[in-house]
């Protein structure tokens, strides 16, 4: 993506703050339930808590990056995004081909159908504010 | 075994449930609030007080029951969901507070849709049929 100058948006105000308070409750869900699982039960599918976990984390931080607007957070918030969504739709393909492979469920199971299919909105809704925002209209 | 359990349940009275209708109903009000370009006003502040109040009043039966000797059916679980819960209300109104906007009001919806999925898991997790 080419460096453009023109000033852009801040990611934290307005229907941003709302993203942000989702992905704070998300943050906390994923965080809550990896945290058990790893604590109580890893062996039984160390696979699915791992991604729990790992979801878990680019929760954070895509909050943060959202919150602490500015080139980076909007670059981290972007990354966070990416990978969310790749995530989501990888695991979902993968949790419905393959039940093995994830014996528990994890956020992204099923393409988070057991989080009302949040998950896999919620990327495409951060997507489309850091793109909204790229410039500065005022 | 289970009838028992569900008798005995002390998150499964009268302040759950009105947690879960307060919550929803605040849900509905922040919602016309956030479609009419209205800010969080006092109505959904006041709101979030009195189900921040219930939650605790309901975690404080809670921790009295397992002072008793009853003990949840998932253990963490139920702790997690019981230390989330009190939380979200505060999570609503800091986050209001910071966006005088009617995404302010959007906030205080998401939040109070939230919390009433959270009260059914604390439920669920103290009676804990099956994993």
């Amino acid at each position: 993506m080419a460096e453009t100058r023109a000033p852009e948006r801040a990611t934290n105000r307005g229907p941003g703050r709302l993203l942000i308070a989702i992905y704070i409750l998300f943050a906390i869900a994923a965080t809550s339930r990896a945290g058990l699982q790893i604590a109580t039960k890893f062996d039984e599918a160390p696979v699915a808590y791992l991604l729990s976990a790992v979801a878990a984390l680019i929760y954070i931080v895509a909050a943060v990056g959202l919150a602490r607007a500015g080139h980076a957070g909007r670059r981290l918030a972007l990354a966070c995004c990416s990978v969310e969504l790749v995530g989501v739709i990888a695991v979902g393909i993968l949790s419905l081909a393959d039940k093995a492979l994830f014996p528990d469920e994890t956020v992204w199971s099923q393409f988070g159908s057991g989080y009302g299919y949040i998950p896999l909105v919620l990327p495409m809704l951060g997507l489309f504010w850091l793109w909204r925002t790229r410039h500065d209209p005022a | 075994m289970t009838s028992a359990a569900s008798a005995g349940s002390p998150v499964d009275g009268i302040l759950a449930t009105a947690s879960i209708v307060l919550s929803l109903v605040l849900a509905v009000w922040a919602l016309v609030a956030a479609v009419r370009h209205r800010a969080p006003d006092r109505v959904q502040f006041v709101g979030l007080v009195v189900l921040e109040a219930a939650l605790v009043a309901l975690a404080v039966v809670a921790m009295i029951a397992i002072g008793g000797g009853e003990r949840p059916g998932e253990p963490g679980a139920f702790f997690g969901y019981l230390v989330t819960l009190v939380c979200l209300p505060a999570l609503a109104w800091v986050l209001a507070r910071m966006e005088p906007t009617r995404w302010g009001s959007a906030i205080v919806c998401a939040v109070c849709l939230v919390t009433p999925v959270v009260v059914v898991r604390l439920q669920q997790t103290w009676e804990a049929l099956g994993g």
